[in-house]
């Protein structure tokens, strides 16, 4: 049984951000990614029909945390899928493999709510801070 | 935050920020605007963001910032950066995600009296014939071909598809083909984003305004505007196309920072000298995204003739439609200014501000040509928008520019905690202003407390210089994604 996403959206004057925690790097990817979906539409009211997989490369871990969460958009915005939650099963500074479940994306029953332009640079982190890992991210909207 | 004691105040509406505030500045940061908007800059970080502009390498003259300043990643929205093409570099993040978003205005000659008792059945027309955000594909399907086409050539290869008048091209910026387009600049990813979007609004603080002109003041006749006057406005930018390219040159650039040995005091300000190849190559891909975006705005245009046309039974043209000008907010530009008496050609990055140039200037197409550039201002929801036109002393202060609406105040997140959407349609409604949205909440963060008064903003703007006002109009509809 996944843990309860543990995250918090931030608030910025133009945009909106993530901040998310984990064990490790593959569970704050984990939560900042839900953290994001949860900005786009609402991931309680999503079924699961089908698995599909995503792979990212960064060049640090900074850069591996926007790459990620690109690729978790895009197959919001061009495959037309709605994200329930995903595991990160394999994940290293330079690159991470995930599992998402889901289905098709429906925008009326899945309550979509706005788009994501883009997830940015402004004030990233992706880094141990203690016992624990925090990724936190800026979007454009 | 503290920036603000080691400004200095240089006229009524003009604030420097000194060489040496912060480590690396290479020019001065000038603020337009009066002392609250640059307490509530200084408070909000945008005054920090100014000043790591101001390091930017080949950046002249000053690191200008707009009335309607507010803290961005990177640049401030109402930015503005120009840059040696010779030396200087060119920052994809002084363009933004929204590589080309701006705004058009649409001409009418109907009165409010004619259009008012119509009015809903005129929203249901531009409802079903303009297709809003996520989840709802285009009303144009093209093949690759078509699409490089669009992004190579602008929206006179829209026209020739019988989308959008031939004479709607004079009234956008560079004619609407922004020169130098290479497709094959343009990742796989970005097509894929941009694929289906031709014609839509997008979501966020895009819209489709129906306004009427209230009050007009000397030009507004030039430029074909009167009182009580139906008129469209319309905010959108390159869609998913646009995010992706800016995104893609973000790393592209990023890789490639260690070549040029640049020291940037924030990473989202990545950036390659203009004469690079990665510079080349974003200003290739990135002319796309313009053009794309003006064609973007051009489709929604013609189905916006078409809504009327259905609901007042007469043609387009019979119904006075022609474009009263479109203008970009987020882009670079390649301009001849003068800096210190000399005359140097320039990247003049805008991030969230308008271009704004007088009456004179070779740029402007033969009708604007002795009125000066129309400026397309909106306000937020349920506020007025304004269009102004652009001055000579904007030349001499701000490479032509102004500023490009009302800035936000209160976040989105704080917005929605505060206000209701539901409660707020009908705040609105009561106003007399029709809303037709496909998401609540989504209108709750772009209620009208979450912005500064537009009206404040387009004041400081004239009275600093910067452009002047020509017409002021209400909203009496909107229609968001």
């Amino acid at each position: 049984m996944p843990e309860t996403p543990d995250f918090e959206i931030l608030d910025h004057t133009a945009d909106v951000g993530v901040r998310a925690w984990g064990k490790g790097p593959a569970e704050a990817l984990r939560n900042a990614s839900l953290g994001m979906l949860q900005l786009i539409y609402d991931p309680s009211t999503v079924k699961i029909n089908e698995s599909r997989e995503i792979e990212a490369v960064g060049r640090d871990w900074p850069s591996l945390l926007v790459a990620f969460l690109q690729e978790v958009l895009y197959l919001v915005e061009v495959e037309g899928w709605a994200i329930k939650d995903l595991e990160v099963v394999e994940v290293s500074e330079y690159r991470a493999r995930a599992r998402l479940q889901g289905e098709d994306l429906d925008p009326e029953r899945h309550l979509v709510s706005g788009e994501i332009k883009a997830p940015t640079y402004h004030m990233i982190k992706f880094e141990r801070d203690y016992d624990h890992w925090i990724a936190q991210v800026y979007f454009d909207v | 935050m503290g920036l603000l004691r080691n400004a200095r105040q240089k006229d009524k509406y003009v604030w420097e920020i000194p060489v040496g505030t912060q480590e690396g500045m290479r020019v001065p940061g000038v603020v337009f605007g009066d002392r609250e908007i640059l307490q509530k800059a200084d408070e909000d970080n945008a005054l920090v963001q100014v000043a790591n502009v101001a390091c930017l390498p080949g950046i002249v003259k000053a690191s200008l910032a707009m009335p309607d300043i507010h803290w961005g990643y990177g640049f401030p929205i109402g930015g503005v950066a120009a840059t040696d093409v010779e030396e200087g570099v060119v920052s994809p993040g002084g363009v933004g995600y929204d590589i080309s978003c701006g705004v058009r205005l649409i001409k009418s000659s109907l009165s409010w009296e004619e259009v008012e008792k119509r009015l809903e059945e005129l929203l249901d027309h531009l409802e079903r014939g303009v297709p809003k955000g996520l989840g709802t594909k285009g009303r144009l399907q093209l093949s690759r071909k078509e699409m490089e086409d669009l992004m190579r050539k602008g929206v006179k290869e829209l026209v020739a598809k019988g989308i959008g008048w031939e004479e709607d091209l004079e009234c956008m910026e560079e004619g609407g083909y922004y020169p130098g387009a290479d497709p094959s600049k343009v990742s796989e990813r970005a097509f894929q984003r941009g694929r289906d979007q031709t014609g839509t609004l997008g979501s966020g603080n895009h819209f489709l305004e129906v306004q009427v002109v209230e009050e007009t003041g000397p030009l507004a006749e030039e430029m074909g505007l009167f009182e009580g006057q139906v008129v469209v406005m319309v905010h959108s930018g390159s869609r998913g196309l646009g995010h992706q390219i800016c995104s893609d040159y973000i790393e592209v650039m990023n890789a490639a920072l260690y070549r040029y040995g640049f020291k940037l005091p924030d990473r989202q300000l990545v950036c390659a000298p203009v004469k690079s190849r990665e510079g080349r190559d974003y200003l290739a891909a990135m002319a796309c995204a313009a053009n794309f975006a003006m064609c973007n705005r051009e489709a929604i245009t013609h189905w916006i003739r078409e809504a009327f046309e259905a609901t007042f039974r007469a043609g387009a043209r019979k119904l006075g439609m022609g474009l009263l000008y479109d203008v970009s907010h987020n882009l670079a530009k390649v301009e001849r200014h003068l800096v210190d008496g000399k005359e140097m050609t320039l990247m003049v990055h805008r991030k969230g501000a308008t271009r704004a140039f007088p009456a004179g200037r070779p740029e402007l197409p033969e009708s604007y040509r002795a009125v000066g550039q129309p400026v397309i201002i909106p306000g937020d929801m349920g506020s007025h928008s304004y269009v102004l036109v652009g001055t000579k002393e904007a030349m001499e202060m701000s490479f032509g520019s102004t500023c490009h609406g009302a800035g936000r105040t209160m976040s989105r997140k704080a917005a929605k905690k505060k206000i209701r959407g539901e409660e707020l349609k009908r705040r609105l409604e009561a106003r007399g202003i029709k809303v037709r949205t496909d998401h609540l909440s989504g209108l709750a963060e772009e209620a009208p407390e979450a912005y500064k008064d537009v009206t404040e903003i387009v004041k400081i703007c004239e009275g600093a210089g910067l452009s002047r006002r020509v017409a002021r109009m209400r909203p009496v509809a909107v229609l968001k994604g």
